[in-house]
């Protein structure tokens, strides 16, 4: 955070006893899938004109890998993030609504939530605003989860087995999926804006909804529905979309020009990217969408209703967490010869076998002291034994990588590699053959590398139990 | 009325692979119609059997899903190599629905529409 202009307020102030009475409906902006993204600003002001009781986004995913969560780095361009945050903040303050960013910075370290805190201290001084800011931190440390792990708290979730001590230990970072309980808190205490670390894709959505006493299963449910923003329109690129949540369901419109949104639209969102279509888990409970009716109220507004949600006997937070598991270092070089292309299931293992010779002489190391990776793309890289079509490829360009303990290593091997990558022949053949290197030099040092290594749930007596909420007064208006 | 062998892609609208978290893999098969969706469940060839067969994975953890009210068939099992590892060639698994797009499937007469 920025220091100046800004004021600490600590301990937590205090919040409501019961939430508000329930109200007609809750409206919530939801912009795109993923902060940073981009958007029509136009889409957003549209859904303040129709009423809209808050704007929520997230800004993370664990979908494009643990480098993320392992090094606490944002995946999306802070200048992109920035732009996006600009209209949300402007217009959330300009309409006096809440703004609600979860899982900030990609993976929702506390490195990612002040990396957004600090920018909207930055917009707010440029635009002169003034607002009550909660910054609610998930990151963990390993020791409080072993305590956790001893007293029996934490148990695995499909397919992982259980954990132990030293894998906890092993991760660079540990982030615990929130729920809404802490962002209705927050907007209890008065919150303006609320940016929070890890958290589920659809808590932003639901904390107002049921802080304002609307029933479970439609809240959550329509959070699920527009978490990816317009994807569950007719044009996932038109923008923002609105969800209007009320006693018996909810409503969705995209608020882009001519996108739509139609039962098939919006049921066929509950199966993207989840393993079961019907029931996903939140901390303190399962939505159940298997008995939603899904109704078209015109050509380009859904109605649903029939969603429900079964509150579980233990409230769960899920961990997500990330380790160092060596340096890489990688080449790619292009074959074009048809009779290498024929034959490369006789190259590349003679490839790998020529490398962990040369490593063993040269180097003194043995091949469980690094690993090695080669993949032929247009041939079979990404199917692998699965690659249904044996045809040989035109052209392939070969992926080698190395991976070793520390960086000199992988890039010595990879070094060693070098002149086979470039020359290596087959058996039967008389000449030396020449590859096609695709830069100069041809080693790409990949630096430190992560593996997502925690799949497991942890028992909390409290939802805000784990996470650290900050509360500061921004005033530049 | 004469069989013919069609790929489940040439059925289909649309069949898709994709990551759900790190852990698991998940497929969707989006039929034209009803008609369509009935011709390849009755087929009985799309079982968690011949998932497995596929995709070299324990058929035990084949979950399968069908979703008539949007002509859609899914389903999911964790992936063989974790999202992200070294051996991962797939970060999405968004490449994925080749092997289950080129499954045969014996239909009958025209193999568009059946009543």
């Amino acid at each position: 955070m920025e220091p100046e202009h800004v004021t600490d307020i600590l301990p937590n102030p205090t919040t409501h006893d019961q939430p508000d009475a329930p109200s007609g409906s809750v409206a919530v902006i939801f912009p795109t899938g993923m902060l940073g993204g981009g958007f029509p600003a136009e889409t957003v002001t549209r859904g303040i004109v129709l009423g809209a009781d808050a704007i929520a986004v997230d800004g993370g995913s664990t979908d494009s890998g643990p480098h993320y969560l392992g090094t606490g780095t944002a995946k999306t361009a802070a200048s992109a993030v920035e732009r996006d945050l600009r209209v949300l903040l402007t217009e959330a303050r300009a309409a006096g609504i809440p703004l609600i960013v979860t899982s900030c910075g990609t993976s929702g370290t506390d490195s990612g939530v002040d990396w957004i805190a600090d920018m909207v201290t930055h917009i707010a001084r440029q635009h002169h605003l003034s607002f009550r800011l909660a910054r609610i931190y998930s990151e963990l440390r390993a020791d409080v989860l072993v305590s956790a792990l001893d007293a029996g708290r934490i148990h695995p979730l499909p397919p992982l087995g259980p954990l132990d001590a030293e894998t906890l230990r092993s991760c660079s970072h540990i982030v615990g999926v929130l729920g809404q309980e802490p962002i209705a808190a927050a907007l209890d205490a008065g919150a303006d804006v609320v940016l929070t670390g890890r958290a589920t894709d659809t808590a932003s959505v639901a904390a107002l909804a049921l802080r304002r006493g609307l029933p479970a299963g439609p809240t959550w449910h329509a959070a699920k529905t527009v978490e990816c923003g317009a994807q569950c329109t007719t044009d996932p690129r038109s923008g923002a979309v609105l969800v209007r949540i009320d006693a018996d369901g909810f409503t969705v419109e995209p608020l882009g020009e001519g996108a739509a949104c139609t039962p098939t639209t919006v049921a066929a969102h509950m199966i993207y990217e989840n393993v079961d279509p019907y029931r996903m888990r939140e901390p303190a409970g399962t939505l159940d969408t298997s008995h939603a009716t899904y109704t078209a109220l015109d050509p380009r507004r859904v109605r649903v209703e029939g969603s429900r949600f079964e509150v579980a006997a233990q409230y769960t937070v899920k961990l997500e967490g990330a380790a160092l598991v060596g340096h890489e270092t990688a080449t790619l070089v292009g074959i074009r010869d048809p009779h290498i292309l024929r034959h490369l299931d006789t190259w590349v293992p003679r490839l790998r076998d020529i490398v962990a010779e040369r490593a063993q002489a040269l180097l003194e190391l043995e091949p469980d002291d690094y690993e090695l990776d080669v993949r032929c793309y247009g041939a079979d890289a990404i199917l692998g034994r699965l690659e249904p079509d044996t045809t040989p490829p035109r052209e392939v360009g070969v992926l080698f990588r190395v991976r070793a303990a520390d960086q000199a290593t992988a890039n010595a091997i990879a070094k060693i590699a070098n002149p086979y990558l470039l020359h290596l022949p087959l058996p039967d053949m008389t000449h030396m053959p020449s590859f096609a290197f695709a830069m100069s030099p041809a080693e790409i040092e990949r630096g430190p590398v992560y593996e997502f290594v925690l799949n497991h749930a942890v028992d909390v007596a409290d939802p805000r139990d784990l996470l650290r909420t900050v509360y500061t007064e921004v005033n530049h208006g | 009325m004469a069989e013919t062998i069609r790929a489940l892609g040439d059925i289909a609208d649309l069949v898709r692979s994709k990551n759900a978290g790190p852990f698991w893999m998940t497929l969707d098969v989006f039929f034209p119609d009803a008609a369509a969706y009935r011709q390849v469940e009755t087929s009985g060839v799309l079982t968690a059997t011949r998932i497995g067969e596929l995709y070299r994975v324990d058929p035990a953890t084949v979950q399968l899903f069908h979703l008539p009210s949007i002509n859609v068939i899914k389903a999911s099992f964790p992936r063989p190599t974790v999202q992200g590892s070294f051996s991962d060639t797939d970060i999405h698994a968004g490449q994925h629905h080749i092997p289950l797009a080129q499954l045969p499937v014996p239909v009958h007469g025209d193999g568009h529409r059946s009543s």
